[in-house]
């Protein structure tokens, strides 16, 4: 599943695994989350050998799953607090870190009712906070807004910020690019088991996430003659559609667009789009770009 | 040390289940309801039409001891199994906690579920005309019996409960021990059945259990072997499946995860 992946995680720092379902996301946290042993491969986290000392790295992380993995038949409290004991805090320290914790989480008036009630927003709050009954050294994060509405999302990207800002060092795992953006400080898109691209955000989106400008034209002739005259990312003959990938700014599509005029061939509508995760994926994990030979069909 | 944190986690997990037990209203009416129903079904319903010697719920009060011991471990299955689809599972897995406590949470509240209800049976049967002669060192035996006969089970159901990926497998697995309690002596005697099912009944497990506790109370058996000779099958039986589970689910509890 996995293939020669090689990261490093500063502490202090959010890395985020950027990739599609299937990509070898989850196996990655669930193997350096002990449930999971590996065929082969070494990992050092906080100081101990996944292998070698997994009680060690059992000790210094915490989990949170892609569901939320709290138990729905107790309150919000009594999970906090069992957590708690299982962790060895003394009972009356459990009960005020469980407290402070619902507080934190905007969970303190739902501190008595089951999760069942919860929404799934609530949930994923908990579930986070469960993490944090004990400081962990490391925080895996898995998919944790997979599933929300975008306003719960929204609200939790800004409750993990904050556990961000408090110095916690987390593996995100995330299908959203936005998530990564939003998060980390370094990016490993994953894909096929293998790491295909790393970097800040930053430097990621500007490699990968530049304007596509599509052109469609009136008659296939205007189309064809276009289509020698520009570097088409892709193009459909069908539709007579071409796409360039340009820089985004304004100057750079008229002076194509004027180009196109001259030569006699103009484009009749334009639109402009920024590419998704999906097209960053098939730049990404393609052996060559496509060329129009085999987009022009 | 790591014997007294493996307790402390075991503790936090039987607390845990025994919460869920009381707050899930399907497993604790299942828990509660069923002896009482079943009771009163088989000695006004069925009773009446039964030839066994003296009153019938002299005879089948171990009967539904063991009946409502199957339908508590279908419970547990089902229990573990829903438990193992939940995420909760992955994040105990990746705490520093001993790893056995959870399964032996999942026993433990199992096992006080069934006691409640076995206790239930018998305060029911009391009430409605069971006189059994037995001294107090009978009862203690007795009692140790359906101990055992439960702590089995409950392992058993962990084990199919695991196996079982989901609740409605686990609950359709656990059918068997639901309905293995019907050809044995609990509710008529073996001989009065076709020779086939005869041989079957007096030969599987829970017959020599149901006997054992018939005799403890009554002071004879339905079979025709004395008590001990029962007891001794009995107790084998008990501890072969309860060594065999314990091993098969602690051992399937370590390769799942939530899936």
């Amino acid at each position: 599943m996995l293939d020669h992946v090689e990261l490093a995680l500063q502490t202090g720092s959010v890395l985020a695994l950027l990739g599609p379902n299937g990509a070898g996301k989850t196996t990655m946290v669930r193997i350096l989350a002990t449930l999971v042993r590996p065929d082969a491969g070494t990992a050092t986290i906080a100081g101990h050998d996944l292998i070698g000392d997994p009680v060690g790295v059992k000790r210094s992380i915490s989990l949170t799953g892609q569901y939320a993995a709290v138990d729905e038949m107790l309150t919000g409290q009594e999970n906090l607090e069992m957590m708690g004991a299982l962790l060895r805090l003394p009972r009356r320290e459990a009960r005020i870190r469980a407290r402070a914790l619902l507080c934190e989480f905007d969970l303190i008036d739902a501190r008595d009712r089951r999760v069942k009630t919860y929404s799934g927003g609530m949930k994923r709050r908990l579930d986070l906070a469960v993490s944090m009954i004990k400081r962990p050294q490391l925080l895996f994060l898995d998919e944790p807004t997979t599933g929300l509405d975008p306003r719960s999302r929204e609200q939790l990207w800004g409750t993990m910020r904050r556990l961000v800002a408090q110095g916690v060092t987390v593996l995100l795992t995330t299908q959203y690019l936005e998530e990564a953006d939003q998060l980390a400080d370094t990016v490993a898109v994953l894909d096929h088991g293998r790491i295909v691209a790393s970097g800040a955000p930053e430097e990621l989106k500007t490699e990968l996430g530049r304007e596509i400008v599509r052109l469609q034209f009136a008659d296939p002739a205007d189309y064809q003659g276009a289509l020698e005259r520009l570097h088409p990312a892709s193009a459909d003959e069908v539709l007579r559609t071409i796409d360039v990938t340009t820089g985004g700014t304004a100057g750079e599509v008229l002076a194509m667009l004027g180009r196109l005029e001259d030569a006699g061939t103009p484009a009749a509508k334009i639109s402009t789009y920024r590419p998704t995760l999906d097209d960053v994926f098939l730049a990404l994990t393609s052996d060559s770009h496509p060329g129009p030979k085999e987009i022009v069909r | 040390m790591t014997l007294t944190y493996a307790l402390k986690d075991s503790q936090v997990m039987i607390a845990r289940n025994l919460r869920r037990s009381v707050r899930d209203p399907e497993a604790f009416f299942t828990a509660l309801m069923l002896p009482v129903i079943l009771m009163l079904l088989f000695v006004y319903v069925f009773g009446g039409a039964m030839k066994t010697s003296g009153k019938y719920v002299d005879y089948v009060v171990p009967g539904l001891i063991v009946l409502c011991a199957g339908f508590g471990a279908g419970t547990t299955a089902v229990a573990v199994a829903t438990d193992m689809t939940n995420g909760i599972v992955d994040r105990f897995r990746s705490m520093p906690i001993a790893g056995s406590s959870v399964l032996i949470g999942h026993v433990v509240a199992s096992l006080a579920r069934n006691l409640a209800a076995t206790t239930l049976v018998i305060a029911v049967g009391l009430l409605i005309g069971w006189r059994p002669t037995g001294s107090a060192l009978h009862w203690v035996a007795a009692t140790a019996m359906i101990g055992l006969l439960i702590l089995a089970l409950s392992w058993l159901a962990a084990g199919v409960g695991l196996l079982a990926r989901t609740p409605e497998a686990a609950s359709s697995l656990s059918m068997v021990l639901m309905f293995l309690p019907y050809p044995s002596t609990a509710f008529v005697p073996a001989h009065t059945m076709p020779a086939a099912l005869h041989a079957f009944a007096q030969h599987q497990p829970f017959t020599p259990i149901i006997e054992t506790m018939r005799g403890l109370w009554m002071g004879h058996t339905s079979t025709g072997p004395r008590t001990a000779h029962e007891a001794v099958i009995a107790i084998a039986w008990c501890i072969g499946l309860l060594a065999l589970s314990s091993a098969v689910a602690s051992r399937l509890f370590g390769r799942r995860t939530a899936a």
